[in-house]
This record gives structure tokens, sequence and C-alpha cells, in this order.
């Protein structure tokens, strides 16, 4: 299940709909990942690019490891801005079995960060600062130099 | 034609060129002095899919995306 959001991302609001959605009663473990602005480099919040149709087909790949393992993956984001201490990203993995939920969500948020497309930048006096320094070069990146 | 998008900060408008596979389309971007910076950081796409071959062919209707270094979360 992946959803973009135009606002920051209301927490209760999002785990709820995971939770009822769940597929069967046989998911004995349900764990979740929240990104939250923190205050740092004298920001305001920051604000997010989202490159839709490559998300969805990055997010696929997701959805078959976690249907093939009998478990459900689950991501919420939000395109645009979102202020210091307000939530613009969080991620969930239900399975029936706690192991598979707690490695997949590790390798999920960490394949996201790498891979998939979309971009932050810093709000910072009234300006949108794309956060180069903090981002990372998809693999192949370079191609057309 | 091929579509050539450049995604996030890039903030270039589409544009469409003439080109039979990537190496000639490396080509025409080059010879933007503002494209050519993004260029080295990266990534391309071919239709939504990440290509790393400069050989892949390219057939009118095509759509190239750059994306440069990703952050989410």
């Amino acid at each position: 299940m992946l959803k973009i959001y135009k606002k920051p991302l209301k927490r209760e609001k999002v785990l709820k709909k995971w939770t009822d959605s769940i597929p069967n009663s046989k998911h004995g473990a349900f764990v979740t990942f929240v990104g939250i602005i923190r205050d740092e480099n004298n920001i305001d919040g920051l604000s997010f690019d989202i490159y839709e149709p490559m998300v969805k087909k990055w997010f696929k790949k997701w959805n078959k490891i976690a249907k093939k393992n009998n478990s459900k993956i689950y991501m919420a984001h939000t395109v645009g801005d979102v202020g210091l201490n307000e939530i613009s990203y969080i991620a969930g993995v239900s399975s029936p079995k706690r192991r598979f939920a707690l490695e997949t969500i590790d390798k999920f948020v960490e394949d996201f960060k790498a891979n998939a497309p979309i971009w932050k930048y810093d709000l910072k006096n009234g300006k949108r600062v794309y956060a180069k320094d903090r981002s990372t070069k998809i693999s192949g990146s370079g191609l057309l130099s | 034609m091929i579509k050539v998008e450049f995604l996030g900060p890039i903030g270039k408008k589409p544009m469409t060129v003439k080109a039979k596979d990537l190496k000639s389309l490396s080509k025409i971007l080059k010879e933007n002095k503002e494209i050519k910076k993004w260029l080295k950081i990266s990534a391309v796409a071919v239709n939504g899919e990440i290509v790393k071959d400069l050989k892949t062919k390219l057939q009118r209707g095509d759509t190239v995306s750059l994306l440069p270094p990703v952050c989410g979360g």
C-alpha cells in the first residue's frame, strides 16, 4: 500500500488505516518506521519532490517480495513542505512472524533512501535549497556524462 | 522524437530531441552547459526504468528521465 500525501502525515490516521487493512488475522507482527523532521542547521522545515510513476514502480518490487513471504508492505510520504517535528515519511511491514517484518523494514528503508526518486530541500529563510550533500546518487549515475 | 525530462532540482522544462540511442542523446545534452553539470551525478531512466547501458536504443515516443541524487524520508 503506497500513498503520497500533499500535507504532513498524521501518524494515528495513517497507522489506523494500515492496521485496519492488514489482510488477515494471521499477521502477528507489524513494524513501522516514522520519519520526523528534526531541528538542525537552522532550517524551518523540509520540502520534497516526488516522481510518482517511478516511485510506484520501485514500490512494486517490494510488494512482490512481501507477497512472496505472505507479508504486506506500506508506505506514506509527503510531497511539498513539512515543518519541524512534523512527519514526512512512514513505512511499515506486517507479517505472520516478527523476523521477516523486522529485517524487511530495515532493508526497505535503506533501499528507499538510496533509490526512491524523491528529492529533499531545506526550507531556510523563505528559500527552498536542494539538500545535495545529503543525497545519494542512484546506482548507474553518470551514464550520459 | 524523444522526450527528455529533468527531474527534481534540475528544474528545467522537458525538451524533445532526435536521438537513436543514449550515446547520441549524451552528445546532444552535453552541448548545454546547464544540463552538462547534472549529467555526471544523474541516473537515467527510459520509460520509467533505470538503464545502465549507453548502447540502449531509443524509439520515437520514448521518454528519457534524468534523476539527480535522491534523498527521501
